[in-house]
């Protein structure tokens, strides 16, 4: 018995790898041409990785990503693409913010109930889009980021001081949220502490795994994805998958920003990160929706945001991270069809020497199965 | 033997997240890292902008203007830095105490978005002193809230833009729809009506977040400015950062006034080909404040509590430097005799 099918992973791995040596040599390639050093900005970077607090926001801030690419990645396994993660997301940490702000129930119900108006929240937002798409035929890209805009102008309506707006200074907030709603973080010390909710990221990816491995919508989901008329042909009805798939999308979506919100913030101001569902997307391409993948995915990302700002001290531009980001983008798609075919190409040189060997395919475990994937 | 090797994976994720959560090391504060090196002594004012950024020809420049003079007169070492996009007020915090921690002092945040940070990054090193722009609700010793009444010089603006009118429509261009740009519209509303209650104010705000871009695209600020010039309105006062320069772009191609904001715009260079059609520019002096703070810590009796620029004090006002607008001795009366009546408190300018 193999416990580990060594040629997967190499498969898995390589197309990353490839991709972030890509990503570096290309940032170097651009220090040099602007004459800077190219390898000094990567030092610096790596060294702020080693201090105790960056690490504490790396966390924080990859748990906000992951959640979001999370809700992308369900998504992409059928093909959908949920654009709309990002007003779908704040969406919810505002309607969370609200409630927060004007329930104030005991803790063990007070953060579920937040949770699940997030929830809730993220999947009507997302649930228009798969209504459309389903009835009237409307691409879920188009309608997702009219939906974004029309998010932010509800935001800006909630905002208002007769309606749920309370101004602070010259910031607009929803008012602090009741204390029992505020999820304890995890003390590290000096270094600060690690949002509560950094739990749930984890508790959603392998959620994430379960049902996508594990449960027969799962495998209907990635049916429907790989080919939709064969899984129709197979008995999945197509319309209820895509509108299942977005709800459960917009609803992960829509806890994207719930870390921040109960573990720190406890408002939703003008301050709130905004875009995170648009980097979902990447990281969620970079992890190749699968939840160990977009958990490193969303590391690196962060450690880029937050290990970046000190290059501002030594004479380097920070923007060199969101170069970094936007390359490794990039050289993912180009690297993981490289590897695919030269995984193909693998695959089949040693079907060939089995056979010249004289084996007969399937007489054994070793044959190959199609492991490159998509 | 699937299900073991991918349980495998999933474990080693879970557990390298649980390993990455384990902090260790020491923090970067600790940690002497004081950027390039130099000693202590010899670093001043350092500013943190907010979205936007520099080079707005507006706010953020008028700021590292204050910055400049500062570095010219005391002879030190200055910084400004920019934001990511995105960021959490827990990176702005750090921002702000990476720069007390190497030692310059004061630490400006532009922009009321730097309240909480400044709050707490001053809380951390009491013996630097902060300034906060835009904001006055943090209360700290050694904080100064660097805020403006910019519905006074909105009110000027209004007067100005009422009495140039020929077709008794004026625009307002907002540049995101937040409380301090609704002050600036607040003002010029109450400008206008008072002076010409048959004038319309047409308003319009770019976007509703800074993200979208609301302070810092020119292509929406003109294409909202052209809105308005076809519905008549004749003069346009743009409060929207570096989309003014849209503005005053689409004001001077269809020959109309437009009114600046914050810095005076007449007398910039990246404005200069359309100067004759800037009437004149609602000032705020964000530079005089950031000068004043630095100064008042180099004489060792740094400004704390909040610091209020008005029509009083000067540093907000109406620019002066488009002859045809000075020369205007008619107008000039009327602005002089309004101002004197928002010094004296005769009129109340509303901030919303």
């Amino acid at each position: 018995m193999k416990k580990f099918d060594k040629e997967r992973v190499l498969l898995a791995v390589a197309g990353p790898v490839l991709a972030l040596a890509v990503a570096f040599v290309l940032t170097a390639i651009v220090l040099l041409a602007s004459g800077k050093n190219p390898v000094e900005p990567f030092t610096i970077m790596f060294e702020q990785a080693s201090f105790s607090d960056i690490q504490v926001r790396i966390v924080n801030q990859a748990s906000l990503y992951y959640i979001a690419a999370l809700a992308v990645a369900i998504g992409f396994r059928m093909n959908l693409f949920n654009i709309g993660v990002d007003g779908q997301y704040l969406l919810g940490a505002m309607m969370a913010a609200i409630v927060g702000a004007h329930m104030d129930l005991p803790a063990f119900l007070q953060v579920p109930l937040l949770m699940l108006t997030a929830i809730c929240t993220g999947a009507f937002w997302a649930g228009i889009v798969g209504v459309l798409k389903v009835t009237r035929g409307v691409s879920e890209v188009v309608a997702s980021i009219m939906l974004n805009a029309i998010a932010t102008s509800i935001i800006g309506y909630l905002w208002l001081p007769n309606v749920f707006g309370v101004k602070v200074g010259n910031n607009n907030t929803t008012g602090e949220m009741a204390e029992s709603g505020w999820v304890p973080g995890i003390d590290m010390g000096a270094a600060g502490e690690i949002y509560g909710l950094v739990l749930l990221a984890v508790a959603l990816g392998v959620g994430y795994w379960v049902v996508i491995n594990r449960t027969r919508f799962g495998f209907d989901l990635r049916a429907s994805g790989a080919s939709e008329t064969a899984a129709a042909a197979s008995g999945v009805d197509p319309k209820r998958m895509i509108l299942t798939a977005m709800l459960i999308s917009g609803g992960v979506a829509g806890l994207a920003g719930l870390p921040i919100l109960l573990g720190d913030t406890h408002t939703y101001s003008l301050n709130f990160p905004t875009g995170i569902g648009f980097l979902g997307i990447g990281i969620a391409l970079l992890g190749r929706n699968s939840p160990v993948g977009i958990a490193f995915a969303s590391l690196l990302w962060a450690w880029l945001d937050k290990a970046s700002p000190e290059l501002d001290f030594h004479g380097y531009d920070k923007e060199i991270a969101v170069i970094m980001q936007g390359l490794i983008v990039l050289s993912v798609v180009v690297s993981y069809e490289t590897v695919r075919e030269w995984g193909l190409r693998r695959q089949q040189r040693r079907v060939g020497a089995e056979l010249a060997a004289g084996n007969v395919l399937g007489a054994d475990n070793n044959v190959k199965k199609e492991v490159a994937g998509r | 033997m699937r299900r073991i090797s991918k349980l495998t994976r999933v474990a080693v994720g879970v557990a390298s997240l649980a390993l990455a959560a384990t902090a260790c090391g020491g923090t970067s504060s600790e940690s002497g890292n004081g950027g390039d090196g130099e000693s202590k002594g010899t670093k001043g004012l350092a500013i943190a902008y907010d979205i936007g950024g520099k080079g707005d020809q507006s706010f953020n420049d008028a700021a590292y203007a204050g910055l400049q003079k500062a570095e010219k007169e005391f002879g030190y070492k200055t910084a400004d830095i920019e934001p990511t996009e995105g960021e959490t007020d827990a990176d702005k915090q750090q921002r702000l105490v990476s720069l007390a921690k190497q030692g310059y002092n004061p630490v400006i945040g532009v922009g009321y978005a730097y309240a909480t940070a400044v709050k707490e990054a001053a809380e951390q090193y009491p013996d630097t002193t902060f300034g906060i722009v835009d904001d006055s609700t943090v209360q700290l010793k050694n904080v100064a809230d660097l805020v403006f009444s910019e519905e006074q010089a909105s009110y000027l603006a209004g007067v100005a833009a009422a009495k140039s009118t020929k077709t008794n429509v004026v625009g307002f261009v907002g540049g995101v729809d937040i409380p301090l740009i609704h002050k600036f519209q607040a003002g010029f509303e109450q400008g206008v009506k008072d002076t010409n209650s048959k004038a319309k104010v047409l308003t319009q705000y770019l976007t509703q977040t800074a993200e979208e871009g609301g302070f810092s695209s020119p292509d929406k600020g003109k294409s909202a400015a052209e809105g308005q010039i076809e519905k008549k309105a004749d003069v346009v006062y743009a409060a929207a950062g570096l989309s003014g320069q849209g503005v005053i772009e689409a004001a001077a191609a269809n020959k109309v006034w437009a009114i600046g904001v914050d810095s005076d715009q007449y007398k910039q260079e990246a404005l200069a080909k359309y100067k004759d059609s800037i009437l004149t520019s609602a000032m705020k002096d964000v530079a005089k404040a950031v000068y004043n703070l630095a100064k008042s810590v180099e004489d060792g009796k740094p400004e704390t509590g909040i610091v209020r620029g008005d029509l009083k004090s000067g540093e907000v006002g109406l620019a002066v430097s488009n002859p045809t607008f000075k020369d205007d001795t008619k107008l000039q009366e009327a602005l002089e005799t309004a101002k004197e009546k928002i010094i004296s408190g005769e009129i109340k300018v509303k901030t919303s």
